[in-house]
C-alpha cells in the first residue's frame, strides 16, 4: 500500500484489515507534504500534531475492532471550514488570525469517519474567484504546470489532491467552485444536491447555492467520502431531512439504457478546436458505453451568469457583515465604532469581496430590489424549470466543465472573463442539483507546453446523487483519462 | 402666520379639546423559552457578561441558525388569543444594518410574511371605559446584545470605549404592530396592559419591563378634531414603563399641538424621550432613515403552519384577561377596580372563579375575596389560593351571610377559623353558636332588658339625641353575644322607644 498515490478505498481497507497503521501513513505523509507543498502552495497550514493525534485514535479504534470507511486516509480540508483550534481564514486578512473553537459538521464527520487531517487548504478571498488568485494569504499552482491556476475557489484543495498531496479534499462550490479546480487538476470533484452535506462550520459566502464536497482521484473515492460527510444535520435548517442511499457500493460499469443530455445551447462552438475535439471524443465515448445521446434544451441557461451574479453577491453582502472587527479576527481603531468599521473593512476585504458587497447591496437596496433580486430569484425558479423539462428526456446532462484548461497567472485581468469560467456550472449551481466533473482528456493550451486536462461535467435531477456518481464511475472506467497525465516532478528540497 | 414661538404656548384644556391625537404602539416583548432564537443557549434573564453565547449567537464564522419551535408556538397562540389569522406560509427575512450589539449586523426578523396578521386588542381604562385596537401583525424576531459604555456615566457621549454583552443576542422577540386605533395616553396604556397580561396569562412571556422584556414604540400624530386625515407622525421610542409611555405620549401630543398652534409643521422623525427631562427630542429625520435591504434569510427554510396546528392550538387557549374583566363586571356586577385586581391575580381570579361557580353570588363573593381574606392571606404571607380556605367554603360562608343566617361579625370570625383550621363555614357556625338570632320573642325580650338597665339613654334618646340608639343596638348585640339580627334589633329598639 502506499499512502501517497493510492485511493481512499484501498488506504482504508489496507488500515481496517493492520496491514498498515494510520501513525505510519501520517508519518510518510508529513515529510512528502511539506516538500511538495513548498512549490505547489496548496495549503494555508499544515497541521502534523493533530494528524498524528488522529492517526493514534483511529490505530486504536481499529484495534479496538471498529471499521472505519476513511481509516487512515489523509485528507484536506478548504480553509473556509471550521477546525477546533485550527486558523481558519477563508483566504482573507481579515480572518488571518482566527482560530476556530469549533468543527464543522462536514469535517466532523469525516475525521470521525478514521480520516487525517493534513491541513487547511488555500483559496480564493471566501471563495469568492475561479483562480484561487483571489486569496489574500498566499499562492497556489496548478500541480501539471506550475506556471497555471490550478481553478478556484477551492484551488488549494484541487491541487493537493491533483497533486498527490492528500488522497482526499473537501472543497466548497457555490457556482463552480469544486467542478471547474477538478477539472483544471485531473481529478473528480463532486457537488451533492444543494442540502445533502451540512453547511454548518463552512464561512458562508452565498448561502442558498453553497454546498460542501468531495475532490478525490476516483469517483469511488468520491462517492466513499459523500457517503460519510452526506445526511441531515439538526444544526443546518437547509440540510435536507431525507435518508441517503449509499453511493459507493452502487456503481456501475456500463450506460446501457442510459440517456444523455446535451445541451443545444451549450454548443462546442465557441471552443478551441482542440477543447471541442476531446469533448466531441467524450461524447462519443458515452455513446460506446451503451448511453444514447439527446439534444436537450436550456433556454434561460444563458441568463444563468447575471442570475448568479445578482443572487450570490446579494447574499454575500449580508452574510460578510459580520466581519466588522467588533469580536474576532481583524480590528484596525477608528474615532468611533463606524470608523472602525470602514478602517476595519478597507483593510480586510481583498477588491473581488468589495466588488461583490458593493453589488449585492446595490441590488437589495430599497427602489431597485425588485428590478435586481426579485427578478434574479425568478429566473433561478425558470432556469430550474428547464432542466426539471430537459431531464423528462434524459437521465444525465453532459457539458464541459469549462471552457479552457487551467490558464496561466493574471490572464484573466477583466473580472467578467473570471466569471465566463463559470459559465456551465453555475446553471446547474442555480437548479441546486447534484453535479461533478471527472477527467475527459487533456490538450496542450496555447503558450504552454505541458498538456493539461479537461474535465466533463455532469449534471442529474435534484437528490440523484447514485446515479450521477454510478454513470460518472462507468465513463471513468472506460476511459481512465486521468491515469494518462501525472503531475509535475517535485525535485527534493 | 403668527410669529409666537412654539414654547409660549400654553396647553389648555381647550386646545386638547380642539384636537385629536392618533397612536399607533409598536412593543417588543421577549418570549419566554428555555432557549435562545436560532442556538441552544438558555434564554434567561442577566448573568455574567458573554457567558450565554456559542458559535450562533455570536455569528462566529459558519455558524448557521435553527429556528426554536417552541418561540413559533408562542407566536400562534398570541396571535390567537386577539383572533389574529396564522397564515398558513411564513419565512424570515434579514434586517440589514450594523450595529456593535448586533452579532451578524443583521438581525433575523419578519417583514412581508408574518407569522400572525390580524387581530383586535380589546382593553379597558381605570375609569371602566372600554376600547379596541387593531393589530397589524405580531412578528417573530431575535433581540440584540447589550452596550455598556466605558464613561462615568455609561452614556456614549464622553466614552472612549464599549463594552458588548451578548448573553441578550438571540433572544426571541415578538412585534406586535398596531393599528393607529388610539386617542390617548391613557388607552395606549390600557392597551400595553391587556397585552401584557394576556401574554403573561398564556405564558409566552413573563413581560417584565424592569428586565426590558416588554419594550415599546409610539407613533403619534394630532388632527383638528372631526378631521378624517391623519397628521404627520412621530415615531417616539425608549419607553421603558408604562408611566413613561403615559408621559411620553402626553409631552409629545403637547408638542405637536404647540407647533401646529405657533403656525409650524410638524415633521416626519424619530423622537427619543428623555425620562429626566420629561420631554421627547428629535433623533433621526425620514431622509436619514435605513435602507434595511429585508431580503428572505437563505439559512431558514419556509415556515409552513397547517390548519390542524391551528385548531389545536385553539382548543387549548384558556379565557382572556378581558373576557375575564368583562364576565366580572356584566356578569357579576364587580366595580372596574375590583375586577382589574383579580384579573391581575390570576391564581386568585381562578380561584375567585370556582368560589362563584359555588355561590352563585360574584358581588357578596368579591367583597370576601379582596376584603378579610386578601387580608388574612397578607398578615400570614400566604396567597388565598394556597390557604386552607376552600373556594365551596366560602362559598358556604356566602350563603350563610346573605341568607342573613349570619351576620357579619359572625361571618369575620367564620373566615378566621377557617383560614386558620379549613373545614366547613356551616360546621363552624353550628360548633361556635354563630347562628345569627331573628326570633322576635327573643331579641324582643333583650330589648327590653337593655332598656330597663339605661334610663338615663333612654331619656336622653327622647329628648332628641338620636344618636344614642348606636349605643342602644351595640348593648342589645352585646347583650346577645353578637348573634342578634341587628337591623331586627334596631327596630325593635325604635319601637319601644315610640320613634
Amino acid at each position: 500500500m502506499d499512502p501517497i498515490k493510492d485511493t481512499a478505498v484501498s488506504i482504508a481497507r489496507a488500515v481496517n484489515a493492520k496491514e498498515a497503521a494510520a501513525a505510519e501513513i501520517a508519518e510518510a505523509l508529513i515529510p512528502h507534504v511539506s516538500r511538495v507543498d513548498a512549490q505547489l502552495g496548496a495549503y494555508l497550514q499544515l497541521t502534523p500534531e493533530l494528524m498524528r493525534e488522529h492517526a493514534r485514535r483511529v490505530d486504536e479504534r481499529v484495534r479496538a475492532g471498529e471499521t472505519l470507511p476513511l481509516a487512515g486516509v489523509p485528507v484536506a480540508i478548504k480553509d473556509n471550514m471550521c477546525l477546533t483550534g485550527t486558523r481558519t481564514t477563508a483566504g482573507s486578512k481579515i480572518l488571518e488570525h482566527f482560530v476556530a473553537p469549533y468543527t464543522a459538521t462536514a469535517v466532523q464527520r469525516l475525521l470521525a469517519a478514521g480520516a487525517l487531517p493534513i491541513g487547511k487548504t488555500n483559496l480564493d478571498e471566501f471563495a469568492m474567484g475561479s483562480s484561487c488568485e483571489n486569496s489574500a494569504l498566499g499562492v497556489t499552482r496548478n500541480p501539471y504546470d506550475l506556471d497555471r491556476v490550478p481553478g478556484g475557489s477551492s484551488g488549494g484543495s484541487a491541487a493537493a489532491v491533483g497533486g498527490f498531496e492528500a488522497t482526499l479534499s473537501l472543497g466548497s462550490d457555490t457556482g463552480g467552485s469544486i467542478r471547474e479546480p477538478a477539472a483544471f487538476c485531473n481529478i473528480v470533484g463532486f457537488k451533492p444536491t444543494y442540502g445533502r452535506v451540512s453547511r454548518y462550520g463552512l464561512i458562508a459566502f452565498a448561502s442558498s447555492l453553497d454546498q460542501i464536497g468531495p475532490f478525490a482521484r476516483t469517483v469511488e473515492d468520491a462517492a466513499l467520502t459523500y457517503d460519510v460527510i452526506g445526511g441531515h444535520d439538526p444544526l443546518d435548517a437547509t440540510s435536507v431531512d431525507r435518508p441517503l442511499e449509499p453511493t459507493a457500493h452502487a456503481l456501475r460499469e456500463d450506460l446501457r439504457g442510459v440517456r444523455v443530455g446535451i445541451v443545444k445551447e451549450f454548443g462546442l462552438g465557441q471552443l478551441d478546436a482542440n477543447v471541442r475535439a476531446c469533448y466531441e471524443a467524450a461524447y462519443a465515448d458515452l455513446e460506446k458505453l451503451g448511453a444514447e445521446l439527446v439534444e436537450v434544451e436550456l433556454p434561460t441557461a444563458e441568463y444563468g451568469l447575471a442570475t448568479y451574479y445578482l443572487v450570490a453577491p446579494a447574499e454575500c453582502s449580508s452574510n460578510l457583515a459580520r466581519f466588522d472587527g467588533v469580536r474576532y479576527g481583524l480590528r484596525v481603531d477608528g474615532a468611533d465604532v463606524g470608523e472602525m468599521y470602514e478602517k476595519t473593512r478597507a483593510a480586510g476585504f481583498g477588491p473581488e469581496v468589495k466588488r461583490r458587497i458593493l453589488i449585492g447591496t446595490y441590488a437589495l437596496s430599497s427602489g431597485y430590489y425588485d428590478a435586481y433580486y426579485l427578478k434574479a430569484q425568478k429566473a433561478r425558479t425558470k432556469i430550474a424549470e428547464d432542466f426539471a423539462r430537459a431531464f423528462a428526456r434524459c437521465d444525465v446532462i453532459a457539458s464541459p466543465a469549462a471552457s479552457t484548461p487551467a490558464f496561466g497567472f493574471n490572464a484573466k485581468s477583466d473580472p467578467v472573463s473570471m466569471y465566463l469560467m463559470d459559465y456551465y456550472t453555475i446553471p446547474v449551481s442555480l437548479a441546486g442539483l447534484p453535479s461533478l466533473s471527472v477527467p475527459c482528456g487533456a490538450v496542450v493550451p496555447e503558450g504552454g507546453t505541458r498538456p493539461m486536462p479537461l474535465g466533463l461535467q455532469l449534471a442529474t435531477p435534484l437528490f440523484t446523487e447514485r446515479s450521477l456518481l454510478g454513470i460518472a464511475h462507468a465513463y471513468e472506467r472506460a476511459t481512465r483519462h486521468a491515469e494518462k497525465l501525472s503531475p509535475v516532478e517535485i525535485a527534493a528540497a | 402666520m403668527s410669529t409666537i414661538a412654539p414654547e409660549d404656548i400654553t396647553v389648555t384644556p381647550e386646545l386638547l379639546e380642539k384636537y385629536e391625537a392618533v397612536i399607533g404602539i409598536e412593543c417588543h416583548v421577549e418570549l419566554k423559552t428555555e432557549s435562545k432564537m436560532f442556538c441552544g443557549c438558555p434564554n434567561a434573564f442577566g448573568g455574567e457578561p458573554n457567558t450565554k453565547v456559542c458559535p450562533v449567537c455570536l455569528a462566529l464564522p459558519g455558524a448557521l441558525p435553527v429556528p426554536n419551535a417552541a418561540a413559533i408556538d408562542h407566536m400562534i397562540r398570541a396571535g390567537l388569543a386577539f383572533g389574529a389569522t396564522i397564515p398558513p406560509h411564513s419565512k424570515f427575512d434579514r434586517k440589514n444594518y450594523f450595529y456593535p450589539d448586533m452579532p451578524k449586523n443583521y438581525q433575523i426578523s419578519q417583514y412581508d410574511m408574518p407569522l400572525t396578521q390580524g387581530g383586535v386588542v380589546r382593553y379597558w381604562l381605570e375609569d371602566g371605559t372600554r376600547g379596541e385596537c387593531r393589530l397589524t401583525r405580531i412578528h417573530l424576531e431575535e433581540d440584540t446584545g447589550k452596550s455598556t459604555h466605558a464613561s462615568a456615566d455609561g452614556r456614549l457621549a464622553g466614552a472612549t470605549s464599549s463594552l458588548v454583552d451578548f448573553n441578550r443576542a438571540g433572544v426571541p422577540l415578538m412585534e406586535c404592530v398596531g393599528e393607529p386605533d388610539i386617542r390617548s395616553a391613557d388607552e395606549a396604556v390600557a392597551f400595553l396592559e391587556t397585552l401584557a397580561r394576556t401574554f403573561r396569562q398564556l405564558g409566552v412571556s413573563d413581560v417584565k419591563m424592569e428586565e426590558g422584556s416588554l419594550r415599546c414604540d409610539a407613533n403619534v400624530s394630532i388632527r383638528l378634531r372631526g378631521a378624517t386625515e391623519y397628521g404627520t407622525k412621530a415615531e417616539i421610542k425608549n419607553m421603558n414603563s408604562f408611566r413613561s409611555v403615559r408621559r411620553a405620549i402626553e409631552s409629545e401630543i403637547a408638542r405637536q399641538i404647540r407647533v401646529v398652534e405657533s403656525g409650524g409643521r410638524v415633521i416626519q422623525e424619530t423622537r427619543g424621550w428623555d425620562e429626566a427631562a420629561g420631554t421627547t427630542h428629535s433623533q433621526r429625520s425620514k431622509e436619514q432613515a435605513h435602507d434595511y435591504r429585508y431580503f428572505p434569510d437563505p439559512d431558514l427554510v419556509p415556515i409552513d403552519v397547517t390548519a390542524e396546528t391551528v385548531a389545536a392550538v385553539k382548543a387549548t387557549l384558556p379565557v382572556t384577561p378581558y373576557e375575564h374583566y368583562v364576565r366580572y363586571v356584566d356578569e357579576y356586577g364587580i366595580d372596574t377596580k375590583r375586577a382589574t385586581q383579580l384579573v391581575d391575580d390570576a391564581p386568585l381570579a381562578a380561584w375567585f372563579d370556582r368560589a362563584v361557580e359555588a355561590s352563585g353570588n360574584g358581588q357578596a363573593t368579591v367583597a370576601f375575596v379582596l376584603g378579610d381574606l386578601s387580608r388574612l392571606a397578607n398578615e400570614s404571607g400566604t396567597h388565598v389560593a394556597e390557604g386552607k380556605v376552600t373556594p365551596e367554603a366560602l362559598a358556604e360562608l356566602v350563603a350563610l351571610t346573605t341568607s342573613n343566617a349570619i351576620n357579619s361579625k359572625a361571618a369575620k370570625q367564620v373566615l378566621e377559623t377557617l383560614w386558620n383550621e379549613g373545614g366547613s363555614a356551616k360546621a363552624i357556625v353550628e360548633r361556635e353558636g354563630l347562628a345569627q338570632v331573628s326570633d322576635r320573642g327573643a331579641i324582643e325580650k333583650i330589648v327590653d332588658e337593655v332598656l330597663a338597665a339605661n334610663p338615663k339613654v333612654v331619656a336622653d334618646y327622647q329628648a332628641g339625641k338620636l344618636n344614642v340608639m348606636g349605643f342602644l343596638t351595640g348593648a342589645v348585640m352585646k347583650a346577645s353575644r353578637g348573634k342578634a339580627n341587628p337591623s331586627l334589633a334596631q327596630e325593635l329598639l325604635k319601637e319601644k322607644l315610640g320613634a
